[in-house]
């Protein structure tokens, strides 16, 4: 009798809540290309001589990744997200899956909500010690031996942590810990599309891990809005 | 029993020695200019302490065969000529031997660690950290850039702290992962420690030598012989110190000079 009070009373709650909100507004999206002007840093070779079962999966040397540009001077690995005019909600339940492959982070930034579940993979012959360089966030560092499970973690606020191996000293990579969920990374080619974004007005910052940080209000209606980023690139 | 003991201490005598004089477990074959002058020391000091660990042993045996069953269960009381002199003796014969074996290898010592640089020498700078060795030649200007420990960036190729923004002098300067050096040429390392104690130490070259942070240590070696060897850490220096290794890799003056010419293009 209890439960079945307790289910209508779900039950109604429920439609309430539908009602209340109305018709979810269709969502707009924001797109565009990351750039730069100016001269990038030339990336350095990674020499893995040390590491035989790593080296041995890269018939090409692997470059470091700092700076990764694109054709026609677009820059990859840029985190674009919404800094202001979203509603917070929250965190996602999907995983943010971070691997450790042939001595090299994959991806090279690893994006994800405040509180979002994160799981760090070693996929090498070797071992790795993860260790992110947190400072809003407690820091620690994992050590994981080749064949161990995923490491849990997950961030509390938000961040950009630099992340080091403590035994392979060229592997380097980023945590984004962001405090919304309406983000993308710009791909080889500078692109970048942020989905399910509802009308309205939002301030966008763009992140790169070298050349700072840009920002940019756009309005967003039912359509495609669009949102060029230019950063200044200098050799050194 | 007392024989089984005496007999088992005369075999394990013998069989140690075994193996020192068979050269079972031995260093690998020496491949620079110095090793011989170790070479040589190490096996006076083998043969030194040798002679006298078997014949300590041997008279222990020989004692204990002697005096072990003769049923008398009463404690020594009294000592031939006192203990004291005894041991005051043992400690004086010892430190006498350790002093002439260190006053004989200082020679060799001093060979590798107080003559100054061979004037022609290739300097190389070495950066070690957990758990990695970073060589740096100087480029075609010849001249290293100066380090910036607040600028050591590990992720980003930046192992010595470089500045080539306002240093010209780092921008070309070569970094590698494997030590490539010449054959048959004198080559001086400076050693530098990011974080903890570490070790360079290759027998094939007869050198060890720690790196201390803070501290710039000289080390000099000319190789002898176009190889491919392990440069190792042998100071613990934490988890990942049994994966601290890095090569040597001996070429001749050609291919060396190719290979530097490769590099500086990069």
């Amino acid at each position: 009798m209890r439960t079945k009070h307790v289910a209508s009373f779900a039950l109604l709650a429920l439609a309430a809540s539908t009602i209340a909100a109305g018709p979810a507004p269709r969502a707009g999206s924001v797109s565009g290309t990351v750039t730069f002007t100016g001269t990038p840093p030339k990336m350095m070779k990674i020499d893995m001589a040390k590491e035989p079962s790593c080296e041995k999966q890269h018939p090409t040397p692997v470059m470091t990744e700092s700076v990764v540009t694109g054709p026609g001077s677009t820059l990859a690995n840029v985190v674009v997200y919404v800094s202001a005019g979203d509603q917070p909600g929250p965190a996602p339940s999907a995983t943010v899956r971070y691997d450790q492959k042939g001595c090299e982070y994959i991806p090279h930034v690893a994006v994800m909500h405040v509180g979002q579940p994160l799981e760090i993979y070693n996929n090498d012959q070797t071992s790795h010690n993860i260790h992110p360089l947190a400072k809003a966030n407690p820091e620690w560092n994992k050590s994981q031996p080749a064949g161990s499970p995923p490491i849990k973690a997950t961030y509390d606020k938000p961040e950009f942590i630099a992340v080091k191996c403590n035994v392979h000293p060229w592997m380097h990579g980023y945590f984004a810990v962001l405090a919304t969920a309406h983000f993308a990374t710009s791909d080889g080619n500078g692109k970048f599309t942020i989905p399910d974004l509802p009308p309205g007005k939002y301030t966008l910052i763009a992140w790169h891990e070298r050349f700072g940080t840009q920002t940019q209000e756009v309005t967003v209606g039912e359509s495609e809005a669009k949102a060029d980023f230019v950063f200044k690139a200098l050799p050194y | 029993m007392g024989k089984l003991l005496a007999l088992i201490l005369a075999v394990i005598t013998a069989v140690s020695a075994g193996v020192f004089i068979a050269r079972v477990w031995w260093l690998p074959p020496d491949i620079s200019v110095l090793g011989a002058g170790i070479d040589h020391q190490l096996g006076e000091t083998m043969v030194a302490s040798g002679v006298l660990f078997v014949v300590s042993q041997l008279v222990l045996a020989l004692f204990v065969w002697q005096y072990a069953d003769v049923g008398d269960n009463r404690p020594i009381k009294t000592f031939p000529g006192g203990a004291t002199p005894m041991v005051v003796m043992a400690t004086v014969l010892v430190g006498i031997e350790i002093l002439v074996l260190t006053l004989v290898g200082t020679k060799v010592w001093a060979g590798i660690f107080l003559s100054p640089p061979d004037p022609n020498a290739l300097h190389i700078d070495v950066q070690a950290e957990q758990f990695a060795y970073y060589f740096r030649y100087p480029g075609p200007d010849g001249k290293f850039g100066v380090p910036h420990p607040e600028l050591i960036d590990d992720g980003n190729g930046n192992f010595f702290g470089l500045d080539p923004a306002n240093d010209t002098t780092a921008r070309d300067d070569i970094v590698s992962a494997s030590l490539v050096v010449p054959v048959n040429r004198p080559v001086l390392l400076t050693l530098h420690a990011k974080d903890v104690g570490h070790a360079f130490y290759v027998p094939d070259l007869r050198i060890q030598q720690d790196f201390v942070p803070g501290l710039v240590i000289p080390l000099q070696f000319t190789a002898t012989e176009t190889v491919k060897k392990e440069i190792v850490c042998t100071q613990l220096c934490g988890l990942g110190h049994f994966n601290m290794r890095a090569y040597l890799e001996v070429k001749p003056p050609d291919q060396f000079a190719q290979w530097l010419t490769e590099q500086a293009a990069q």
